[in-house]
């Protein structure tokens, strides 16, 4: 077997709270390959969103390890970039000037980082937007920018925080399209957190299922099939009528 | 019928009781229903302020006061800048210096004459430094607050992109705080305006519109007093509109909503 890319042995997480200790995540283990996508789905509550958090480095881990190429993950760094639901564009930084701060470190000359900018604006199909302000965009686009953001400095894994969690149904599956085209044309290394089954078989070349308190791995499934897919694909139906049955157990452990 | 429009657009309801202030104004001065030593007619009022216009002591006065005013505002806005950029970006600051400096801001901005008088004398430096204080406190608070209005989700994003603390503050402290900046700010040049006509009440004779005012009163001139009146409205006003388009330009980004 190959060493994984992306690597979670036995990590667990506990929040402080003033009642002692209150466990999130418990004994998560998951390797993740080069230019895989992997989705994770569970409801409100299983720790989905902490464990990106935890990849990201904005929080640490209470126990285990989280190692990128072997590298323990210690704070946040620029190989690894998220998208969070809420866009989190800076109101006052028109969109270009949005994706620009990304590149505010980078050795790079200015017209580098320009055409970076452009580049990525492309590729997310907002190039005529670049001196728009964030207020006049719509959250669709504003979730496409911030997508540009995320992509701007060659990330080696990108997080996704349930991104599309807040569009509307059309603007969501157009948004899910175009994400696993620039999966394709990137291949970059995807961790996507989500409530939503239907995306997450969509996009992820495994799905792994979690149950809530506290926070663990219930199943991996494996989504054996070829990128681009079609939403009504009789495989990835049956794939999502399967998991849904996880859920459908337990009331409270329904999805959101 | 472009004018006519013009007309039907314009909004006229405002200058309404001010117009009819004058009339009543002008006719009770006319009529002589009022003591005119009391309230001189529009038409006195007019010529004193032309006369002093062009004799030049109105412009004496006025520019004595506005070198007063923008003396104690800068001081003012230089240590309300730096003591609430302190007490914001620092916690151990917030905690060793934060409670007393709300403590001392609920006295009463009148209430430190008498010390500022004991301290400076009744001259130029206890009336800059009266001003100063007026518009301390609101640049302070205002600074403070708007530097700890920064939400954290977008500071998390300052975090994720790794920007050094140069970086956020230039990208991230500085433009979350400046709508709050900017109304510590304008509420500084309002009560710099208010404490320079105080500092001339209170402190010794010195050229100034507000001292010119007290002479008029003392004299019986209730014209100057009345023009006085007047310009310190007009100067307010002139002070404010300049604050609101500063802002305006400043905050470019958000008034495309």
């Amino acid at each position: 077997m190959t060493a994984a890319f992306l690597s979670l042995q036995r990590v667990h997480k506990s929040f402080a709270l003033a009642d002692g200790p209150l466990p999130v995540l418990q004994d998560i283990n998951l390797n993740i390959r080069q230019g895989e996508f992997v989705s994770i789905v569970g409801g409100s509550g299983c720790g989905k969103s902490t464990l990106l958090r935890l990849l990201v480095g904005l929080e640490e881990a209470s126990g285990g390890s989280l190692l990128l190429e072997n590298e323990p993950i210690r704070g946040t760094d620029l190989a690894r970039g998220i998208v969070f639901q809420d866009h989190r564009l800076y109101p006052w930084l028109t969109v270009e000037d949005n994706v620009l701060l990304a590149l505010a470190n980078a050795p790079l000359s200015k017209a580098q980082r320009h055409e970076l900018v452009q580049e990525h604006l492309a590729l997310v199909g907002l190039s005529g937007f670049a001196k728009a302000w964030p207020s006049q965009l719509s959250g669709g686009m504003s979730q496409r920018v911030a997508i540009a953001r995320g992509l701007v400095n060659r990330p080696k894994v990108l997080l996704l925080d349930e991104p599309f969690g807040a569009l509307d149904a059309l603007t969501r599956a157009q948004l899910q399209d175009e994400l696993a085209r620039i999966w394709l044309a990137e291949g970059i290394t995807t961790v996507l957190v989500t409530h939503d089954v239907d995306e997450a078989v969509l996009l992820g070349d495994r799905v792994v299922v979690m149950e809530p308190r506290p926070g663990r791995i219930r199943r991996v499934v494996e989504v054996n099939l070829p990128h681009p897919r079609r939403r009504d694909q009789l495989e990835l139906v049956q794939l999502r009528q399967d998991i849904l049955q996880d859920f459908s157990h337990s009331p409270n452990t329904a999805l959101a | 019928m472009a004018l006519l429009s013009l007309i039907s657009r314009y909004d006229w309801r405002g200058w309404v009781l001010p117009l009819a202030l004058l009339l009543v104004w002008t006719l009770s001065t006319a009529f002589d229903w009022v003591d005119t030593r009391l309230l001189a007619s529009p038409l006195a009022v007019l010529s004193a302020f032309s006369k002093a216009a062009l004799s030049g002591e109105l412009w004496v006065d006025l520019s004595a006061s506005l070198i007063r005013n923008l003396n104690g505002f800068a001081l003012g806005v230089l240590a309300g800048l730096l003591f609430g950029g302190l007490l914001g970006l620092s916690r151990q600051a917030e905690h060793w210096i934060g409670p007393t400096f709300h403590a001392l801001k609920q006295i009463a901005l009148f209430a430190w004459i008498p010390l500022l008088s004991a301290w400076f004398g009744f001259g130029e430096p206890a009336k800059v430094t009266f001003i100063a204080l007026a518009v301390f406190y609101p640049v302070a608070l205002n600074t403070f607050e708007g530097i700890r209005s920064v939400r954290r989700e977008l500071y998390e994003v300052a975090q994720v992109l790794r920007l050094s603390p140069l970086q956020r503050l230039r990208y991230l402290v500085l433009p979350s705080a400046a709508p709050a900046l900017f109304t510590g700010l304008h509420l500084g040049l309002i009560y710099a305006w208010l404490a320079t006509l105080g500092a001339e009440y209170f402190f010794s004779a010195a050229p100034g519109i507000g001292n010119s005012m007290i002479d008029g009163r003392e004299h019986f001139h209730m014209d100057q007093v009345l023009y006085g009146l007047m310009v310190v409205g007009a100067v307010g006003l002139l002070l404010n509109r300049l604050a609101q388009s500063l802002e305006r330009r400043l905050l470019r980004w958000r008034d495309h909503r």
